[in-house]
């Protein structure tokens, strides 16, 4: 089959809110379910200034580490967990994700990954999505193998911290202290 | 039972040099405290990566594939019907996937509080659109032609006419907002977003093409816009056939 040449990626512009949110789409699960929490942060730039036009997507395994997908070579995951949340940012840059903590997955070569959910920023000023992941501080991240590719002294700001009501993190795109982002 | 070859995941390719923006983009003001300074790290692709949100049926209302009926009464502007395949890079169909559009009305004015250019909103007009792509990987909406608007990213910029789309394709690694223009804009030039694309064609890729076929009689002007994602590597499949 011949290849075909790839569509390029455009930003989302100031008036994404209007387009993407959906009513359910912080709700990776429906609010009341039991063992759900909320990963609550806020978007920062270069400045340290909110960033009220950006938008966080989430994907994730469910509690036992699987993927209600095909590709999955353990085979599809059944049950009904979406293991995809979408929350636009606020005019303070904050957000939150309602959902459950996702298993433990197998990485490349007979590794284990550490419970880590994948994240995706879009905003007005980002040409492209940036990549990040989320680990969680009150869980065993020894020896996964993508923490370990990451300079120790910025790994920090890939691990969520523990709150109240769940967790918290935050992304900072630029400056001090600036969020871990991955290429594809 | 785990052993390795079921763990034997599909691998999607990079895209070739100068598809994408670059992050940091002089001409585009708001990349300079928004876009990262540290080198990306390198995320190798394994299950998180190559699986992704299969968004089906239970998303969409009734009007969200026409936005001309989504009010008691018809928008203002050029009746249009835009329609394309999504496709990754092998040339096959995306199926039953979901595709969201937002554009501004024929006068370019957005139905969003932070847009305050003197144009008027439609009240018969949001801008907002879902529908899923059928087993042909094929997608259809039928809108008004979005209008030019005025930003203030540069002395006297305007965007060309353009709707946007957000698409997922089967895998996270696929995830694409993009933006569909318009055959002949003459904003083009002076359009640092359309142009943060470094090659050229690819940037010829956004832009939509007038079809005739498409076009309805008595109705509405037909444009084609596909949409290719990121394909996959084919000798990942090819090396376990061999294995048998
Ligand atoms: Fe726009």
């Amino acid at each position: 089959m011949p290849r075909l040449l790839p569509t390029p990626s455009q930003t989302v512009g100031p008036y994404l809110s209007i387009g993407l949110p959906w009513p359910d789409g912080p709700h990776v699960v429906p609010e009341g379910t039991p063992g759900a929490f909320w990963i609550r942060g806020t978007v920062r730039d270069g400045n340290g200034d909110p960033v009220p036009d950006a938008m966080i997507e989430t994907w994730q395994a469910d509690p036992g580490g699987g993927f209600r997908h095909p590709d999955d070579p353990r085979g599809e995951a059944s049950g009904e967990f979406r293991g995809f949340g979408r929350c636009p940012t606020n005019p303070d840059g904050t957000y939150g994700i309602l959902t459950l903590l996702p298993g433990v997955v197998p990485g490349e070569g007979g590794t284990t990954q550490a419970r880590h959910i994948d994240v995706s920023v879009f905003a007005r000023g980002l040409l492209n999505r940036v990549v990040t992941r989320i680990y969680f501080e009150d869980q065993d991240n020894s020896g996964d193998p993508v923490l370990t590719t990451v300079p120790e002294e910025r790994r920090g700001t890939l691990i969520a911290a523990k709150t109240d009501d769940g967790y918290r993190f935050d992304v900072r795109l630029q400056g001090d202290g600036e969020t871990v982002f991955f290429a594809l | 039972m785990a052993t390795p070859t079921e763990f034997r995941l599909p691998r999607y390719e990079q895209d070739p040099d100068g598809t994408h923006p670059p992050l940091d983009f002089s001409g585009y003001g708001s990349t300079a405290l928004r876009h990262p300074k540290q080198e990306l790290v390198l995320l190798p692709q394994m299950l998180t990566e190559v699986t992704g949100p299969l968004l089906g049926p239970g998303r969409l209302g009734e009007h969200d594939n026409d936005l001309t009926r989504q009010h008691a009464g018809e928008p203002q502007g050029q009746r249009i019907i835009v329609t394309g395949r999504l496709l990754d890079g092998d040339g096959r169909p995306v199926r039953d996937s979901l595709v969201e559009i937002w554009q501004a009305n024929a006068g370019g004015r957005y139905r969003h509080t932070g847009d305050r250019w003197p144009s008027p909103l439609d009240p018969n007009f949001d801008g907002v659109g879902r529908t899923l792509t059928d087993s042909d990987g094929r997608y259809t909406f039928t809108t008004i032609k979005p209008g030019a608007y005025p930003w203030k990213n540069h002395d006297n910029a305007w965007r060309p006419a353009h709707i946007h789309f957000s698409v997922f394709g089967s895998a996270f690694t696929q995830r694409l907002v993009t933006q569909m223009y318009f055959p002949d804009d003459p904003l083009f030039s002076q359009d640092p977003i359309f142009n943060s694309i470094p090659d050229e064609k690819a940037r010829q890729r956004m832009v939509s093409r007038y079809d005739h076929d498409i076009t309805q009689a008595e109705w509405a002007l037909g444009y084609q816009f596909d949409i290719v994602l990121r394909g996959r590597d084919a000798s990942v499949f090819e090396e376990e056939e061999d294995e048998d």
